[in-house]
């Protein structure tokens, strides 16, 4: 049992750090093979939608967007929750490595929502269930990445914003059910378990855009953490020597 | 296979080209800038912190 792999190993930023630099040129690889095969199958194979036309092709990016701002939003309040329950230095890394990404991603889906939203609705913007949800998503991250950034000590920065993180979980449940619950203008739901409405084509396009989506935001947060793990650990000795062998800095 | 008959049918989307490409575009421009600014944030931030690292070498060898 003495040689068990250990995962509580990787809580720690000093083996934490190689680990993410080695994975990153995996994640950004695997991101471009799912996106090529997506955009593949979604703008050149898949037909014509018979209500839509070809204007739903946004599908491709608004919904991989969309569920990217909602998933990076609850790995953010999971680290918060780990990170307030066990006190851990890398949660709060990580959470702050997430929040531009997600806000990113809760931004295009809201852009991308307009600019389908107005060949089909003929409107940019209704204060619609769904869409209102999500721009409060939105401020949410802009909410976490503010409040973090005007508290100068980082402990107490991640728990103040663990813990608007860990408010604001309730929203998620309001954007994904907002469409079942309330009689909104936005369409329901692409993808069901049971009976997808979608043509094979349009679902796997749709499916292996939002792996790159997936993918990419991995790769961008662990590039992000990387930097914080190395700013906020610059006292001890692996990121003293990590600083010394490094030469990615030098020519400035 | 391939589900458009000519390159133009491609580009004009069905009357819906400016919408569709407008969305793919701002996401590109999105998803090639924000790894930009990481690594350059990056870059910056290592500099500083060996600056900071040599001065704090310097001041405990005196």
């Amino acid at each position: 049992m003495k040689d068990r792999f250990n995962l509580y190993r990787f809580a720690s930023p000093a083996t934490f750090y190689p680990l993410a630099g080695a994975l990153i040129p995996y994640f950004v690889a695997v991101s471009v093979v799912f996106g090529l095969a997506g955009l593949w199958l979604g703008m050149l194979v898949a037909p014509t939608d018979f209500q839509q036309g070809e204007g739903y092709r946004i599908i491709f990016i608004h919904v991989p967007a969309s569920w990217m701002s909602m998933f990076i939003y609850l790995v953010m309040a999971g680290w918060a929750a780990i990170g307030l329950a066990f006190n851990t230095r890398l949660s709060g890394m990580m959470a702050q490595a997430l929040a531009p990404t997600g806000a990113l991603m809760a931004f295009l889906s809201l852009l991308t929502g307009a600019l389908w939203g107005k060949p089909m609705w003929g409107a940019w913007w209704v204060w619609d269930a769904r869409l209102t949800s999500e721009l409060i998503l939105l401020f949410l991250y802009i909410g976490y990445m503010a409040l973090t950034a005007a508290i100068d000590d980082a402990r107490r920065a991640d728990k103040a914003g663990g813990l608007l993180l860990l408010v604001g979980v309730v929203n998620i449940p309001i954007i994904y059910f907002s469409v079942k619950w309330w009689n909104t203008l936005h369409q329901g739901s692409s993808v069901n378990l049971a009976k997808s409405s979608m043509a094979t084509t349009m679902l796997w396009g749709m499916l292996l855009m939002a792996m790159c989506f997936w993918m990419y935001s991995i790769a961008v947060a662990l590039m992000r953490a990387r930097t914080i793990m190395l700013e906020r650990e610059c006292h001890t000795d692996w990121a003293r020597a990590e600083l010394l062998g490094n030469t990615e800095g030098a020519g400035k | 296979m391939i589900h458009w008959n000519s390159f133009s049918d491609f580009i004009a989307m069905g009357g819906y080209g400016l919408y569709v490409w407008g969305s793919f575009g701002v996401t590109a421009l999105i998803m090639a800038i924000e790894p930009i600014v990481v690594s350059r944030n990056r870059k910056t931030t290592i500099a500083r912190l060996k600056r900071q690292l040599r001065a704090e070498t310097r001041n405990t060898a005196e």
